[in-house]
């Protein structure tokens, strides 16, 4: 009874349960998104969006300019901009964003040199902060969620089509740049307002490992699609409840616990792959 | 005004066209009529403008210089080499063919006669009971064939391949040929189907086509194989000498040097 009634403390604390929900939701969101990201081979973006929001973040500081809003219209030039350099093909959007993100994440160290004072708010965007969790911040990721989820519905083939096969989709009437812009828009928008949780520094794990992990478990994009956005609600939920008992950050947590089930994964997919081999060698 | 009889109907003339990728004509003066259907493979050695072509058939890219002209409302499919093909990518064979189709908003899964449609192709193809599988697990043959579903799905009035019997091995090829063959002759909707493909393979592929164009930054020539398939031609396109013999009614191309072959052909003749 004691432990029972110790398993469930933290759910008294109401700056607990708003974390408990938007790390939840959080992970559901970069779950989603992140099937995209991984399936497009562009993992490195989340990864270089989230030093351009770092770049964006701290001119907002200096700027006294709301300090989520400027991250987010930074990230989401930024993420327009590369999917513009990339699609020339002169450049590799891998060159693409390293020369965007990192000019943007050297903008940031700049401005947090000559202005100090924004050092503080700084912080709380590369680690995260789930304690200051208010409802606006859980409806923003939960606004954002809803709008993935529809916006991916009702193009699902024309984001498939152009995801697999683009020179085709593009010969077969799909327009591959809007599909690209449009999930450079839901990309920007969903680091934007996951980044209080996991923070800049881990968000680019966060939308590789669901999918990763996702991607192990089936061979249809349909049932990856909902697959991976689970795991990533599992992974943000279990990671931060864990994170109350260890006393560690929760972003940590999160990703870590991610980690445990994608290697738990890939360790069954390759035992699968061998006792397979095995029973051919057999025959 | 007497009317052109549908077979004869031209689906897509183009005129003097000439395409560059900003620098100088990759393809120059291409004069080249497709008509519905026809069954039209092109030939030329690698860098000679094939897939440039196609592409400027497609659309995808616009002439510089001269014109294409398609009949209104003609519907296009491309099939694409199977080398392009990220065979790692987690899809299925229904997912695959179901990506081509229209979607309404709202409703991202195949509808009914949808999947009935997909289905019939399906049938035609061989390639029932196959939705749920994975596109790696299937056989070249069968890999090629969903990709020709899914093409097929658009109800296409002509069907673009570039390189279809790339990388596979003799008896796939016999089977890609036999497919798009029985395409031709009688499509699963209707009308007929223009077919035009390209190919590297002169003797197991292009040989055996209706009408062949030898294609090198230009059309060298155009006609049917046994008119195309001339050591004059065949050497203003590869830019190297070769010899053609006949055996059972088929040209067959020999690179000069291929008098191993040759004397083969003469004993297998022989006997």
């Amino acid at each position: 009874m004691i432990v029972a009634v110790d398993l469930l403390k933290p759910f008294s604390y109401e700056f607990f349960r708003n974390g408990l929900i938007i790390a939840t939701l959080a992970g559901a969101l970069c779950g989603l998104i992140g099937v995209f990201v991984v399936l497009r081979g562009m993992s490195y973006i989340g990864h270089g969006l989230s030093h351009a929001v770092f770049g964006g973040a701290a001119l907002a500081a200096v700027l006294n300019l709301n300090y989520f809003l400027g991250a987010g219209f930074w990230g989401l030039a930024s993420g327009l901009m590369i999917g513009r350099v990339s699609r020339k093909r002169i450049i590799g959007a891998d060159a693409a964003i390293g020369v965007i993100t990192t000019a943007s994440f050297a903008m940031g160290l700049a401005l947090q040199a000559r202005f100090g004072q924004a050092k503080r708010s700084i912080d709380a965007v590369l680690f995260g902060n789930v304690l200051g969790v208010f409802t606006s911040d859980i409806l923003a990721v939960a606004g954002v969620g809803v709008l993935s989820v529809v916006v991916i519905i009702g193009l699902y083939r024309k984001l498939l089509f152009a995801t697999f096969d683009p020179e085709v989709a593009g010969v077969s009437g799909v327009s591959v740049p809007a599909m690209e812009a449009v999930l450079m828009v839901l990309l920007s928008a969903t680091i934007l307002v996951t980044v209080r949780v996991i923070g800049v520094l881990l968000i680019s794990a966060l939308l590789v490992l669901p999918a990763v992990t996702a991607r192990l478990m089936t061979n249809s994009f349909g049932r990856m699609l909902w697959l991976s956005p689970v795991l990533g609600a599992i992974f943000g939920g279990v990671g931060m409840y864990i994170s109350w008992y260890a006393d560690i950050p929760s972003g940590a947590v999160i990703i870590l616990a991610g980690t445990l089930v994608f290697i738990a994964a890939y360790s069954a997919v390759g035992v699968r792959r061998r006792s397979q081999l095995a029973g051919l060698s057999h025959h | 005004m007497k009317s052109v009889p549908e077979e004869n109907q031209n689906l897509m003339k183009c005129e003097h066209m000439s395409c560059s990728y900003g620098g100088a004509p990759v393809i120059e003066g291409v004069d080249l009529t497709i008509r519905r259907g026809e069954f039209v493979g092109i030939v030329g050695p690698s860098g000679s403008g094939k897939t440039t072509l196609l592409r400027a058939l497609l659309g995808s890219i616009k002439p510089v210089h001269g014109k294409v002209e398609r009949l209104p409302g003609l519907r296009l499919a491309y099939v694409p080499q199977l080398e392009t093909v990220d065979w790692n990518f987690p899809v299925t064979v229904g997912e695959v063919i179901g990506m081509s189709r229209p979607q309404r908003l709202m409703r991202p899964k195949s509808q009914n006669s949808e999947l009935a449609l997909i289905e019939d192709v399906l049938e035609r193809l061989g390639l029932g009971g196959l939705l749920q599988r994975h596109i790696r697990e299937l056989s070249g043959g069968q890999q090629q064939r969903v990709f020709l579903a899914r093409a097929l799905i658009q109800k296409p009035d002509m069907l673009i391949l570039d390189e279809p019997t790339a990388g596979v091995d003799v008896r796939t090829r016999h089977e890609v040929l036999h497919v798009l063959a029985d395409l031709n002759e009688s499509p699963p909707h209707g009308d007929g189907i223009a077919i035009v493909l390209t190919t590297h393979d002169l003797n197991g592929l292009a040989a055996h086509l209706p009408r062949l164009v030898c294609f090198n930054r230009t059309v060298i020539a155009d006609g049917t194989p046994a008119e195309v398939l001339q050591p004059y031609f065949l050497e203003r396109t590869y830019g190297a000498p070769m010899e053609v013999l006949q055996h059972g009614g088929m040209p067959i191309v020999l690179e000069q040097g291929g008098d191993e072959l040759r004397n083969r052909l003469n004993r297998s003749s022989a006997s």
